[in-house]
């Protein structure tokens, strides 16, 4: 039983989607189509007679203001000389489908299953010129969609569409058992079958553990098989996998440094330096009386205090790998996996309050023959691009933040970056909101999306298994709307009382949600049979690892248990009680009442054996370059202001909501016109008052390449200035200010792992890391500025066949901090003719690494050094300049250096500046013009705060110029002309830098 | 003096119901949130209010056409009680109460039929839809109020600079006679244009490329108001992307946005009517 509707546009109403596919065709792939026309296909699988199809097809779909409708025919029109039709492959997420169910059952009054698919949609394009089949293909999977996940048809339209992307799973044994007494080479080769991703050593651990006679006896007692389940195997790998357990943060590292002989050993990345520094300053803050530090690194995401009230939440993760292979799944799938963290912390039911994103990407330009599965960095930049736009922008989430760098070595695997904070009432009906109590007998309740194949063994799945049939599962589309509801449902629920506390269902699935929360009581049962699945014949193995997404976990009293799912039927929002948590040592699981997996909690989570790794370091060899003496500097800086990394993001950040809640203070672009682009953003908290947060994101891995730790010391300086840019203040030890700061690192790093034939230089990049890491330390102790939670990513490398293509060492520090009043925070543009400029900070002979050493193709030696103390005595004194209100506009001095910087100002509006460079450092012109040094600022002040503000910043301000009436950007010295622009013609080679080919 | 009810509706994908609580609370009105299922099983009722309002966000995630799903079922969907929502909506409208939309709620009530209106049948003669653009845009834009306007909500106003965040906000009419009633009628009661305050079809600061420029439509008897842009957001002189500068010009300026005057206006009407 089928029937289709079909709807198409209107002759006369613009096919806007179709217009923009015909540019991008013609833009992207060099495909003329000429006119396109779109159409959307829904096909129902109902049992429902026609009648109510065409009451459906006209009340329910048709806007009849702009759509033709086509009921069980299609339109059809010789003009069109060809057609692709996009449709989903089994098991992908289509959303407007059940948007249609349900409305369907809203107009006919029916009771229709809405919660499995029975609407599948559809897209259809019909094509002016007469393509060949092969651009037909090309347009379908390079543009119209991603053959991961789409189904194609194209060629001529004859007036027929036939597939139903139905998902049909054979029925078979439900459990297997696993023969684990076999020999290394063969224990081993049980790993890579079953995609287990674990070692020997880990391998045998687990082959010692059901060898123990105590588990024999145990097992045996509980009607269990001495072998292990195939459950059991997947169970230990996945909360043995290095997602969850960070086993090379956690490794033993052999540091040899190989120029000075010194060598050291380095238990533990994390216990070292991440949360040593944390716990340094903790007692720091604590001795002061500061006690705002409530929640770090255990959790979903780190919990810092507002006020008596409120706390504040937040986490930024990565999603890099399906971001490569599905651009906008993996994105939209971060951005909402993310979102999850802060909304699930403690009790759980945040508030979320912003989004940030920070990306990296190979150029938009790039032009190398593409490696089989690598997607043009130019489509993974949009793709991404659409993600962040429907994750935030349907979630009503504003993305207020975030950075896009390009460098080639991203081409292969992009970082893809997503933060989320929220805040929550200090106390739920007088619990600490932080808090995550479990006792045994409390019931597990899932809720939200349905389960299916997705995302499990990610996307190493093997392709073998897969027939047209077989659910799709290595890309996974997140939907925006299902969150949204259990979102709002949550917070209710947590609000009345119904919700004891809550975690999110994200990697690992139901093994890893449920398994961690066990810990806190003591062990659970799980019964399988229990979880609603998008479609039947899951074995239990599948059900238990799926990654499928929009899933919370609910810890409930049970006598709660009733009341919270009349309120969620209330809501639409499905949930199921799966089980309860215990105290008896066990994770046990069970389907339709048979025990097939009993693991004892503390082998789960303890058992992983301690990795060893090894680390040598050789400084590189690097010299400064020799570039011509004459320079042409207004050509320079126009190529600097269109060039990748600095050019305007302006398309991109329009299209996200910047400003839903309406709290958003400093957006990323402000200004009479909308164009200047800002330091942090800063966000107010509450509609009754001003106290806000500042946001802020540090991250220059191009600085790696000369000297790992000065990168990572500078990605540090950067969060944090940008932050004391826009008015915010550095904790205070000393006080009981209570003003915090929480930052989350993210590493992503290439294979790191030695290996002699796949990894030769693996050394050499892990002793970048523990680099990456003694610089996190020294910064966060210095400045007391402490991690709350963060996250990495260890296998950033892309493979096709014996090509590698692998990310350069990477970390971003994420970080916020409280502002008092958000009214005195202080924006980047100039405010108005006559204020004098200055810059604050020194300027050193450091253009190593610098986009202007770029344009030349030259990398340099000189790195940006952060000078700690200089650093502290420079935003101590923007401090109190800022108390005195005297700072009328500040933006800190990063990529592009000086130059750019002040062009940037200057974009806010009508004003120029008149710059002269006399009183700056006796270094190269090209230093004081281009340097990226560390802890600088440009900022205005008006005249008759001259003194004042020189008698505070004294050597650490260099006065420049004044701001102009005349909208050009003038740079001398010593009355020699060096630059002359108009602020026009830098702003358009600003504007289009991303369309450069 | 008895406070104006203000009842925010929510739920489904609707995002903007907190700062629409703020923007009536802080106009002197009493504004409470409730989740449209709470209306639709009959735990609560429009007619305890004075105004509803919907708000903007993405129902139903836009699909099917931004504002359609949620129409759907307000048109055909029975509360409790065993009456229509629509039905209900007619009643509230009777009774000289006010209904307000702000983008998707906008575009849900033009689905709804209950925008512009000019056959007072509550059928659909206007839609929303894909910007000229094809893309989602925030931005801030100018618009200047229609003078012969009769709408409670747009009083004193002339002209005012907000936000708009949509991908559907184009409006097409359906034909010309129902434009002409528009026209006739002043029911475009708000458009884009320029700094200057001349009305404009250019992008970007005709945003969408809708028919006669328009921003918000209203009913003849002004209580049924919906417009694209969000006055909600700038509630608060540093909601405005150029404040810094604003404040430097002009030290004394008022620290409330000016899209509040919409809730002022509207608040202080339903008191005087009181009265």
């Amino acid at each position: 039983m089928k029937n289709q509707i079909q709807l198409v546009l209107k002759d006369g109403i613009r096919d806007v989607e179709g217009e923009r596919i015909t540019k991008t065709a013609k833009d992207f792939l060099g495909i003329e189509t000429g006119k396109i026309k779109t159409g959307k296909i829904f096909n129902l699988t109902y049992n429902i007679n026609e009648s109510d199809v065409k009451i459906f097809a006209e009340k329910g779909l048709c806007d009849e203001i702009i759509h033709n409708i086509f009921i069980n025919s299609f339109y059809q029109n010789e003009f069109y000389k060809a057609y692709v039709l996009v449709a989903k492959l089994p098991g992908v997420t289509d959303d407007e489908g059940v948007s249609a169910q349900k409305t369907l059952n809203d107009i006919l009054e029916l009771n229709l299953d809405v919660n499995t698919q029975h609407i599948y949609t559809e897209e259809i394009y019909l094509i002016e010129n007469e393509l060949a089949e092969n651009d037909l293909k090309i347009l379908a999977e390079g543009l119209l969609g991603n053959k991961l996940i789409h189904h194609f048809e194209f060629g001529k339209f004859a007036g027929k569409v036939n597939y139903i992307p139905t998902v049909k799973i054979p029925d078979g044994k439900k459990v297997n058992l696993i023969n684990l007494s076999v020999d290394d080479e063969n224990l081993l080769e049980l790993s890579q079958k079953m995609l287990l991703s674990l070692n020997l050593e880990e391998m045998k651990a687990i082959q010692n553990y059901f060898n123990t006679d105590d588990i024999k006896a145990i097992r045996k007692k509980n009607n269990l098989p001495e072998l292990p389940t195939d459950l059991e195997i997947e169970i230990l790998a996945q909360t043995w996998s290095e997602h969850c357990k960070h086993k090379e943060f956690a490794a033993t590292i052999n540091y040899e440094n190989i120029e000075t002989g010194e060598k050291k050993v380095i238990n533990s990345l994390f216990n070292t330096y991440i949360r040593k520094s944390t716990e340094i300053v903790r007692e720091r803050l604590k001795k002061a009386g500061n006690n705002w530090l409530l929640k770090i690194f255990t959790d979903n995401a780190g919990v810092v205090k507002i006020d008596d009230d409120s706390v504040f939440v937040w986490k930024v993760e990565t999603h890099n790998s399906p971001s490569a292979i599905d651009p906008y799944g993996g994105a939209i799938t971060g951005i909402l996996g993310n979102n999850r963290d802060p909304l699930a912390t403690g009790i759980g039911g945040a508030k979320l309050l912003f989004n940030t994103n920070v990306l990296c990407f190979g150029p938009p330009n790039y032009n190398k023959k593409l490696l089989k599965g690598q997607l043009h960095p130019k489509r993974i930049f949009e793709g991404v691009r659409h993600g962040i736009e429907d994750g935030g922008n349907k979630s009503g989430i504003p993305t207020v933040n975030g950075s896009i760098i390009f460098d080639e070595r991203y081409s292969g695997k992009p970082l893809v970056y997503c933060g989320t904070g929220g805040v929550m009432p200090a106390k739920y009906n007088g619990v600490d909101s932080w808090l995550k109590p479990i006792d045994a007998g409390d019931i597990i309740v899932m809720a939200g999306g349905r389960v299916g194949k997705d995302g499990i063994h990610g996307a190493t799945f093997s392709s073998a298994e897969i027939d047209e049939n077989s659910p799709q599962s290595a890309v996974q589309i997140g939907s925006p709307i299902t969150q949204k509801f259990v979102a709002d449902f949550m917070q209710d629920a947590v609000k009345n009382g119904l919700i004891k506390c809550s975690t999110d269902n994200g990697a690992g699935g139901l093994s890893s949600a449920v398994g961690e929360l066990a810990e806190i009581s003591g062990g659970a049962i799980v019964n399988l049979e229990k979880v609603p699945l998008k479609y039947e014949n899951l074995k239990p193995w599948e059900i238990f690892i799926s990654e499928s997404q929009e899933r919370m976990i609910f810890v409930v009293e049970k006598e709660n248990v009733t009341k919270l799912f009349q309120f969620a039927e209330e809501r639409e929002v499905e949930l199921s009680n799966i089980g309860k948590f215990t105290s008896t040592g066990f994770l046990d699981v069970r389907f339709e009442g048979e025990k097939i997996a009993l693991l004892e909690m503390d082998f789960l989570h303890n058992g992983v054996p301690k990795k060893v790794m090894g680390a040598e370091w050789k400084k590189p060899k690097l010299n400064e370059p020799k570039l011509p003496q004459i320079l042409d500097y207004n050509e320079i800086l126009l190529k600097l202001m269109g060039s990748f990394n600095i050019c305007s993001r302006e398309n991109v950040i329009r299209q996200y909501d910047h400003e839903v809640k309406g709290k958003t203070i400093i957006k990323p672009l402000m200004g009479a016109n909308g164009k200047a682009p800002q330091d942090a953003a800063v966000m107010r908290l509450n509609f009754d008052g001003f106290g806000g947060l500042a946001i802020s994101n540090g991250i220059c891995p191009k600085f790696g390449d000369i000297d790992a730790y000065e990168m990572s010391a500078g990605a540090f300086d950067e969060a944090v200035r940008q932050i004391i840019s826009v008015g915010g203040k550095l904790p205070d030890v000393n006080d009981d200010s209570n003003r915090f700061w929480t930052v989350n690192d993210n590493f992503c790093v290439p294979d790191s792992a030695f290996h002699s034939e796949n990894n030769p230089d693996g050394k050499q990049k892990l002793a970048k890391l523990v680099q990456m890491n003694e610089a996190l330390f020294d910064l966060a102790t210095f400045y007391n500025i402490p991690m709350t939670s963060g996250k990495d990513s260890m296998k950033n490398d892309f493979k096709a066949g014996k090509v590698k293509i692998s990310v350069p060492p990477t970390i971003l520090y994420s970080m916020v901090a409280k502002i008092d009043d958000v009214r005195e925070t202080i924006t980047s543009n100039f405010k108005a003719r006559g204020d004098l400029i200055y810059i604050v900070g020194k300027t050193y002979d450091e253009l190593g690494g610098s986009e202007f050493y770029k344009l030349f193709d030259e990398l340099g030696a000189n790195v940006p050094k952060v000078r700690r103390e200089n650093a502290m005595r420079i935003y101590q004194k923007m401090m109190q300049a800022n108390d005195a209100k005297i700072i009328e506009s500040s933006h800190d001095i990063s990529d592009g250096g000086l130059a750019i910087t002040i062009a940037e100002k200057a974009f806010g509006g009508e004003f120029g500046a008149e710059i002269q460079l006399e009183n700056c450092e006796k270094i190269s012109l090209n230093a004081i013009l281009f340097a990226e040094s560390h802890s600088r600022f440009v900022v205005s002040v008006q005249q008759i705060n001259q003194h004042i503000f020189e008698d505070y910043f004294g050597n650490d301000a260099t006065f420049i110029g004044k701001v102009t009436d005349e909208a050009k950007l003038r740079i001398s010295k010593e009355k020699l002309s060096i630059i002359n622009v108009e602020i026009t013609e830098l702003m358009r080679a600003w504007d289009n830098g991303l369309e450069k080919k | 003096m008895k406070k104006v009810k203000s009842l925010i509706i929510t739920g489904f994908g609707i995002n903007c119901e907190e700062e629409m609580a703020a923007a009536y609370k802080i106009a002197g009105a009493e504004s409470e949130i409730v989740h449209l299922n709470d209306i639709l099983l009959g735990k609560k009722s429009i007619h305890n209010f004075d105004i509803l309002n919907f708000p903007g966000g993405f129902s139903f995630g836009d699909d099917l056409g931004s504002g359609k799903v949620l129409a759907n079922k307000m048109k055909f969907k029975k509360l409790q009680s065993g009456k229509l929502f629509l039905d209900d909506l007619k009643d509230f409208i009777a009774s000289g109460k006010y209904i307000f939309g702000i983008c998707n709620g906008f575009q849900f009530l033009v689905k709804m039929g209950l925008l512009p209106d000019v056959a007072e049948d509550f059928n659909q003669e206007v839609t929303l839809t894909k910007n000229n653009s094809a893309k989602y845009e925030d931005r801030w834009v100018w618009c200047k109020v229609n003078e012969n306007s009769n709408s409670p909500f747009l009083t004193g106003i002339e002209k005012i600079q907000v936000p708009v965040r949509h991908g559907e906000g184009k409006l097409i009419i359906k034909n010309k006679k129902i434009e002409k009633k528009i026209i006739e009628n002043n029911l475009n009661c708000l458009s884009y244009c320029d700094e200057n305050g001349y009305e404009t079809a250019e992008y970007p600061q005709n945003p969408n490329g809708s028919d006669l420029n328009c921003a918000a439509l209203t009913n003849e008897s002004g209580q049924v108001f919906g417009m694209m842009p969000h006055p909600e957001a700038f509630l608060s002189l540093y909601n405005h992307p150029n404040w810094g500068q604003l404040k430097r010009q002009n030290p004394k300026i008022s620290e409330d946005g000016e899209g509040l005057q919409i809730f002022k206006n509207i608040v202080d009407k339903i008191i005087k009517e009181v009265k």
